[in-house]
């Protein structure tokens, strides 16, 4: 264990566990602007399958992401049971496509595992750990690569 | 502290002002439009950038501003003639001046070789004059303090006697400051002690207007002081005291042996405005007869130290008047305006959705509530025209900097160029004239590094020696077009093309127009120039400039003829904010055309559509066959065609002429639509230009007419693997 993580140790952390698919997701809360129920989005052309479109944030435009086919599960077919969790994510809000947000966790830093060694390509760039909840496994989410800025530049050339 | 650095703020917001006013001054006199009041402009305007320093303890700059306002007042005083020489040494010294500016803003410090040049150059051109006009002085034994061209003409007969003064006289000096002296950190008594230095000094304080201690402003100024100055000193001498303070205070300053009702304007009595534009009206013509009638040096001479003398009053005349006239217009903190164009923004989005919401819940048409929101709407409309024109700035400001670019790029290449600007008053939104900065400024250097030919090689062809790069800005339906055009050498397309045969753009094969071979100057990584010059070559090619000017919503076109020069031309949106569109539906979805691309809208007739090869259809519209492209198709929304029978034709028109029938299902409104950047959360999207938001509060996307057409209307389906690997 490095310096920084025996000195995080006792950091509580507070996350947001959400389903997707019959998964378990979770990401920081303070990466988390707020969430909403699903409304239709405006298709983009020309774009990623898991890009779903754009909706109106109030006034802003804010891509909608389906997080089950970007994780390369089956695509989402959203209804007004889901929910869409609306990131900051550095300078550029995104939004979410879940099932539904299922708990707000407080762990220790401590208790976040790291990704077991699977041959899931998805799982590898997309978990960035994993935590265990009583019978549960909750996917701690790698926000930085859901809408890698490589993607969107990728896009525009 | 903080105070202060606000105060350092304005001025140097102020020295911006200036600086501009310095450049275009110069310029017009450059091109020959300069008259004494443009000199005048210019002199106060260096005056300011040094007054302002001087409060502010910018040694550097002060030094520099003295040197360079110094020689403008021989230019001002008619002692020395405006050459192109000396022009271009001003033109310089401002650069210069501008960089000084520039570094002290930045708390940084420039080297002295920046300036050392110059201030020799600068003090050559005072240095073969500055003797004359005092051993004239010397030598007719005058040195009086008023001079007949700065007072009312009439008065002439007065001055004429006191030619010979040159003993020592006194002065009565009444100076009542304002807060403003005291709030720029100026202090009366160091100006007493100044006066004390020159000669015996009687004091009488006016306390009579100190209120009650009730109504004190503690800030406030009640004090005025009598000062009688008995001095060798001249009056000009005793004036330069008060330098910095002038525009704050009211001064009047009367020598004893002058009858005072003849002597002094009164600078702070409105009254005396007119006076004073009749009196720099006679500058001019008194600063023409210097030069016309100069058959006696001496008298000439004379004329002209006084019309020096008296300058000072009138300037700061003149400096008060301009304030009297710059009350109309305030500063603005940008985020403010922004904040207001963001909420009239929100204001149009919410008139649109009240009014769908109105309709929406059963009203009927011509119902009282429909005529009042039809009003609202106006209002709306205007509300925003009015914050649009809050932004609007002339694009004066940046060709003014591209006038240096082309200084600085001509004397790298060694090339003679004249660059002339046309259009500087038109008006653009801020943020389009801050993001064309850079990009024109890489025209700019382009035109001249590779547009125009050396001296030699012009003449070889016939053409002047000098080059002329012109650049142009006017309003075109709805858009801003700026223009960079010089007559060097058109464009190679020789060697364009097997540079980008070599390069790998192109396939030797490839059949390419003249127009598509222009093009190729804005694809990445290309460069003509073999060998990289000062200029060029930083790796900055037409494809960023393209770019950027993409970012604003602009386009970008080169026409060229070989031997003739070449034109660069940028179409911008007049604002970022809103377009006027029209809003369609396209399998299901809202799209909104830009109004501008629009030429008509059509039903198309079975007769007026063609087959042209395999699936591409065309539509005669008046006798011309015009390629119709389904948006549906272009956006992806549907991969099987619609029969144009049952759509509605939009018939548009890109920038650069390339026209298209764009299909689409229906037409729901014309309307203005607040433009959102879909950049700021995603990145750019290949056929869309931005998103608005409708009346229901749901998103549209713009269409990017120009790139559908590009296309050919083919749709571009997203290819997995072009994504950049994630992880």
């Amino acid at each position: 264990m490095s310096d920084t993580e025996v000195k995080s140790k006792d950091e509580a952390l507070e996350l947001v566990a959400f389903c997707v698919g019959d998964q378990e997701y979770c990401v920081n809360i303070m990466s988390v602007r707020e969430i909403r129920g699903w409304t239709k989005e405006t298709s983009l052309p020309l774009t990623p399958p898991f890009v779903r479109g754009v909706i109106n944030l109030r006034g802003s435009v804010v891509p909608v992401i389906d997080l089950a086919s970007r994780l390369g599960l089956e695509q989402t077919e959203p209804s007004a049971r889901h929910v869409i969790i609306i990131m900051q994510i550095g300078e550029q809000a995104v939004g979410l496509v879940v099932n539904a947000v299922s708990d707000i966790l407080t762990i220790l830093k401590e208790k976040i595992q790291p990704t077991p060694d699977v041959s899931s390509e998805a799982a590898r760039d997309f978990v960035q750990g994993v935590l265990a909840m009583e019978e549960r496994m909750i996917n701690l989410l790698d926000l930085s690569t859901v809408l890698p800025t490589e993607t969107i530049e990728g896009i525009a050339a | 502290m903080d105070s202060m650095a606000d105060i350092k703020q304005t001025f140097f917001q102020e020295c911006d002002d200036l600086l501009g006013e310095l450049e275009s001054g110069l310029l017009d006199m450059e091109g020959g439009d300069g008259d004494s009041e443009t000199v005048a402009a210019i002199f106060r305007a260096v005056h300011s950038i040094k007054g302002g320093a001087g409060a502010f303890g910018l040694d550097n700059l002060v030094a520099f501003a003295h040197i360079f306002e110094t020689t403008l007042d021989e230019v001002r005083a008619d002692r020395l003639e405006a050459t192109p020489d000396v022009l271009s040494v001003l033109l310089r010294s401002s650069d210069v001046l501008a960089d000084l500016v520039r570094a002290a803003q930045n708390d940084e410090e420039l080297g002295e070789e920046v300036t050392t040049g110059l201030v020799e150059e600068l003090s050559a051109f005072v240095g073969e004059k500055a003797g004359a006009p005092d051993e004239a002085a010397a030598a007719g034994g005058e040195d009086i303090s008023f001079a007949p061209l700065g007072t009312a003409i009439d008065l002439d007969d007065v001055f004429g006697d006191l030619d010979s003064v040159e003993e020592s006289q006194r002065f009565i000096i009444k100076f009542r400051p304002m807060p403003e002296l005291y709030a720029n950190a100026n202090e009366t008594v160091l100006l007493m002690r100044n006066l004390a230095a020159m000669g015996e000094v009687n004091v009488a304080c006016d306390e009579s207007q100190i209120p009650t201690l009730d109504v004190l402003d503690p800030e406030g100024a009640y004090l005025s002081w009598t000062i009688t100055v008995q001095t060798s000193n001249s009056e000009a001498e005793l004036l330069e005291i008060f330098e910095f303070v002038e525009d704050d205070c009211t001064l009047e300053i009367k020598s004893e042996e002058l009858p005072d009702d003849t002597i002094e304007p009164e600078l702070a009595d409105d009254e005396t405005i007119p006076a004073e534009e009749e009196a720099s009206h006679t500058d001019v013509e008194g600063g023409k007869d210097g030069v016309t009638s100069g058959d006696n040096t001496a008298d000439k001479d004379n004329v002209v130290s006084l019309a020096e003398k008296k300058e000072k009053p009138t300037a700061t005349a003149q400096a008060s008047k301009e304030k009297d006239t710059s009350d109309a217009t305030i500063r603005v903190n940008l985020g403010r305006i922004d904040r207001l164009v963001n909420l009239v923004g929100e204001l149009v989005i919410n008139q649109a959705m009240l009014t769908q919401g109105v309709f929406d819940a059963g009203l009927e048409r011509g119902d009282s509530v429909e005529a009042g929101l039809e009003e609202l709407k106006q209002l709306t409309r205007e509300i925003q025209d009015s914050v649009m024109a809050i932004r609007a700035q002339p694009v004066k400001a940046l060709f003014q900097r591209m006038s240096r670019i082309v200084r600085e790029a001509a004397r790298a290449t060694e090339k003679s160029v004249h660059l002339v600007m046309e259009g500087e008053m038109t008006e653009v939104d801020k943020t389009v004239v801050e993001r064309l900065a850079d990009p024109l400024t890489h025209m700019i250097r382009n035109a001249v590094d590779h547009g125009l030919e050396t001296s030699e090689t012009r003449i070889a062809n016939g053409k002047p020696a000098e080059g002329t790069v012109s650049l142009t800005a006017a309003h075109r339906s709805g858009r801003v077009v700026i223009e960079v055009c010089d007559d060097g050498a058109g464009i190679n397309r020789e060697r364009v093309r097997s540079i980008a045969i070599e390069k790998g753009l192109i396939s030797e094969e490839d059949k390419l127009s003249d127009s598509d071979i222009d093009n190729l100057l804005f694809m990445p990584g290309f460069s003509t120039v073999s060998k990289v010059s000062n200029l060029s070559g930083r790796g900055v090619g037409m494809d960023v400039v393209k770019r950027a000017i993409q970012a604003v919503g602009g386009k970008i076109s080169i026409s060229s003829q070989p031997g003739k020069g070449s034109t660069f031309s940028i179409s911008l949106p007049l604002t970022l904010a809103i377009l006027d569109g029209m809003v369609v539906d396209v399998a299901e979805q809202t799209l909104v055309v830009p109004l501008t691309a629009i030429v008509e809208t059509l039903k198309p007739m079975p007769s007026d559509i063609h087959d042209l090869g395999a699936g591409a259809k065309v539509i005669s519209i008046r006798g011309e066959f015009i390629p119709i492209i389904d948006a549906g198709i272009s956006m992806g929304y549907r991969t099987e065609p619609t029969d144009p029978l049952t759509g509605v034709v939009l018939s548009v028109e890109t920038e650069d002429g390339a026209r298209a029938a764009v299909i689409v299902d229906s037409i729901q409104d014309q309307r203005q639509v607040v433009i959102k950047s879909l950049e700021e959360n995603y990145g750019h999207v290949d056929s869309v230009a931005a998103a608005t938001i409708l009346g229901d509060g749901r998103i549209a996307l713009i269409l990017d007419v120009d790139s559908i057409i590009d296309r050919g209307g083919s749709a571009v389906s997203f290819h997995e693997n072009s994504l950049a690997a994630t992880g």
